[in-house]
């Protein structure tokens, strides 16, 4: 149910993609997010991408947990 | 590995929770209802971390778990027909049903055989075409759309040795049973950050709505649960119950439309039973018409024979969030990862496999 | 001779002479062997060590002794076959004794329909891999069984070696404030085995870590022949099976730093896809010692200086506390238990 995680797309073919992480590659399905595309990150979950990682989006909550961490040390 | 270990980061980790322990006023008891954020609760240490006054409690987000016995008993019985191939997640492999497990039918000859992925169950449909091959399909609505893939895969190649035995359940269902029961006072929901990239986090929206109760979205990173945390005692401080997107990155407001569309082609909607909660309406899927040939459960009725539960066991009040897994009598001094009575015991995230294997916050 | 393993070459007849003759004989050459006895004698007082410690006579013998069967699945893979990774693991054994190991046997059991070509892979890599550790096969044997009774082969490997006088090393001689020293990263094989099954596969830049021990034991023991309390090689079960064992048979604690147990991306990455946990996962070339603190940093060094121990690290410490369990401190300073692995790590999708 919960075990998914974020790979980078690198070669695309039909509904099938190539995804790498940490060096490890395997063929997963893009049917599930058919709006994919090469360097795209996408959640792999049994095999399938079933959702594309918004890399804006992590970027800002990295940043909002380490103004966080900054403001914290600030007040104390 | 990208988006992995910056959320991973211990500096971050610690100063987000020093900050939760300075804000911490009131004792206040979330509830992680994925069996996924149970198990990374547990293996990074954050119970430990976390002050006093902020309690977690799994839920019944752990579909190996809340798997009924009668439904594992059919898996079994199917595995022991002649020429059927059972292809299974290595989740559900050694879980007892009410006589034996999958893994025992495999020793005493069934052909069973875990994979990772639907699409390699399809290879060995593809590669054994004398024989059935069934999927034991398990899992939410993170799984449930991969496994409606692979079915209409099958339907596009004309493979007619393909089938599924649907036992897949939804989760807000099974949230709203907890919260009807009120057996548990709740302050908050850690919401399952992957289903939730699926169904849309507007899904949660009922919460707050119905029940006053607030929830934060949340990736499986320590930093994504600190975040959910940190974020619901926020709204329980501003007396303020809302649904908090803590997983921005993969989840949207309307989730993916094209996995749901997908999954609601092939399955309807359907009651189910789940262990613990009971029947529960409109809680589970099942096969359409359309799709009834790859029902498994239609083209290979069998008799599991009489459901027995096991004694003294209570896993159910464990999913119900009831009590803690040392609450149970069997937790430790008969129920073991190496024995286990119950699915909580033996899924790699029930929660009473994660007390018994990190051993709680008593270290 | 056939090109495929028949029963009858099991059968103790001509065609199994013709087996040993030709394959078993070519490759194991040695005269011990030759004599074809059903047991071997072997004379040890021929032989010196390099390691110190006074040896006076057949009187302060004290020998190592150890089986292991193996039964892999495929029998090729990357970084090594079934072969290798049969006298790699007896040897091993030896070698986590402190032994210096001397004679192996290999025993066969193979399926009926086994390639010739197959046979005499695993068997010339099984001679190439003793070769450099300098250990000699001196007896075997050869079983044939039906087709579908053996997943190909399975082979059976004995080992004896020679412990050198003074050096006590054992499962239950951890003692409170030994460091804990890995000779380096672990998951590589168990995640080489899963990355080639049915149902399973994935491309990575896997090679198992198969490898014969004996010269890092040596080098290690050279420096510190006392005190090196406890060596242990963690194959199936993992690191924490292995810590778990130590720690129970020697009634200590053993406390373990997540961040320093050295892991290569690509396994970290593997176990990500499955959800595997790496300390779970099998190793055949690495060990974990256990050794006084006044030598660890000699003993590191000396590591470091082995092609089999460049990534060693000390990764924890025994400690009075928690005895019989292992603690293992998380990335995020959180302390939880580390528990033994029980039965198989699955993979899993929940």
């Amino acid at each position: 149910m919960c075990l998914a995680i974020p790979a980078l797309i690198t070669s695309i073919e039909g509904t099938s993609a190539r995804a790498e992480i940490g060096g490890v590659e395997r063929t997963i399905s893009l049917a599930l997010t058919p709006q994919a595309q090469v360097g795209d990150y996408v959640l792999i979950h049994t095999g399938f991408a079933i959702g594309i990682v918004d890399e804006e989006e992590a970027q800002e909550t990295l940043r909002l947990l380490e103004e966080l961490a900054e403001f914290y040390d600030e007040v104390h | 590995m990208k988006y992995i270990d910056e959320f991973r980061d211990p500096h971050l980790a610690r100063k987000l929770l020093a900050n939760i322990r300075a804000c911490s006023t009131q004792p206040v008891r979330f509830m992680e209802f994925c069996g996924g954020h149970t198990h990374a609760i547990f293996r990074h240490g954050l119970r430990q971390m976390l002050p006093p006054t902020v309690e977690l409690r799994s839920g019944p987000g752990c579909p190996v778990c809340v798997t009924a016995n009668a439904d594992l008993d059919r898996a079994i019985a199917l595995a022991r027909l002649p020429d059927v191939i059972l292809v299974t997640f290595g989740d559900m492999l050694k879980v007892p049903g009410s006589r034996g497990s999958l893994q025992a039918a495999k020793a005493e000859g069934a052909d069973v055989r875990i994979v990772y992925s639907t699409l390699d169950a399809l290879q060995i449909a593809r590669d054994n075409p004398e024989r059935a091959v069934i999927f034991l399909g398990v899992g939410f609505e993170t799984t449930a759309p991969t496994v409606a893939a692979s079915i209409l895969q099958a339907e596009a190649e004309g493979l007619n040795n393909f089938y599924v035995l649907s036992l897949h359940k939804l989760t807000p269902p099974a949230t709203r049973a907890i919260l009807d029961a009120g057996e548990v006072r709740l302050s908050g929901i850690i919401g399952p950050g992957h289903v939730t990239t699926v169904i849309g986090s507007e899904a949660w929206e009922f919460l707050p709505r119905d029940y006053s109760v607030p929830c934060a979205v949340a990736g499986f990173e320590p930093l994504d649960i600190l975040r959910a945390v940190a974020a619901l005692m926020e709204t329980v401080e501003a007396g303020r119950p809302a649904v908090v997107n803590a997983y921005s990155r993969s989840v949207r407001p309307e989730g993916n439309r094209a996995a749901l569309g997908i999954m609601r082609r092939v399955f309807g909607v359907s009651e189910a039973d789940w262990r613990g909660l009971g029947r529960v309406p409109a809680s589970g899927l099942a096969l359409r018409p359309e799709y009834a040939r790859f029902d498994a459960a239609l083209a290979f009725p069998v008799d599991p024979g009489p459901t027995r539960e096991h004694k003294g066991c209570r896993c159910g009040d464990v999913l119900r969030g009831t009590v803690e897994p040392p609450d149970c009598p069997l937790f430790r001094s008969v129920c073991t990862p190496a024995h286990p009575i119950g699915p909580c015991m033996v899924s790699a995230e029930g929660a009473c496999a994660a007390w018994y294997r990190y051993g709680g916050a008593d270290v | 001779m056939s090109d495929k393993i028949l029963l009858a070459h099991g059968s103790g007849g001509q065609l199994s002479h013709e087996l040993v003759e030709h394959l078993f004989l070519k490759y194991f050459d040695n005269p011990i062997l030759a004599q074809l006895d059903d047991a071997a004698t072997v004379h040890v007082s021929r032989f010196t060590f390099h390691v110190p410690g006074s040896f006076n006579g057949t009187s302060n013998l004290k020998l190592a002794f150890t089986t292991d069967s193996y039964v892999v699945s495929p029998i090729f893979f990357p970084g090594g076959d079934i072969g290798k990774l049969a006298v790699c693991g007896t040897i091993n054994d030896l070698a986590m004794r402190g032994a210096t190991p001397l004679y192996l046997s290999a025993g066969f059991i193979l399926e009926e329909g086994l390639p010739l070509a197959d046979l005499e892979r695993v068997v010339a890599s099984m001679a190439a891999t003793a070769q450099t550790v300098g250990v000699q096969i001196v007896t075997g044997d050869t079983k044939v069984v039906d087709r579908g009774k053996a997943d190909r082969l399975f082979i059976n490997t004995a080992g004896i070696g020679v412990v050198p006088v003074g050096v006590e090393v054992g499962g239950d001689q951890a003692r409170p404030g030994d460091v804990v020293i890995l000779s380096g990263a672990v998951g590589d094989h168990g995640m080489t085995i899963m990355s080639q099954r049915e149902g399973l596969r994935f491309d990575a830049p896997l090679v198992s870590d198969c490898a014969p021990l004996n010269g890092l034991v040596a080098a290690m023991l050279e420096i510190a022949p006392q005190a090196i309390h406890c060596l242990r090689d963690p194959t199936r079960g993992g690191l924490a099976t292995a810590l778990n064992e130590v720690a129970g048979k020697s009634g200590v604690g053993i406390e373990i730093e997540e961040h320093a147990v050295p892991v290569r991306d690509a396994v970290r990455a593997a176990c990500e896809l499955l959800g595997l946990d790496p300390l779970y996962v099998a190793n055949e070339g690495k060990l974990v010692a256990f050794l006084a603190p006044e030598v660890a940093d000699g003993v590191l060094d000396a590591m470091r200086a082995h092609e089999y121990g460049r990534e060693a690290a000390i990764i924890g410490r025994v400690t009075e506390e928690h005895a019989g369990r292992v603690v293992l401190r998380t990335a995020l300073g959180a302390r939880r238990i580390l528990d033994m692995l029980v039965g198989e790590q699955l993979p899993r999708i929940c």
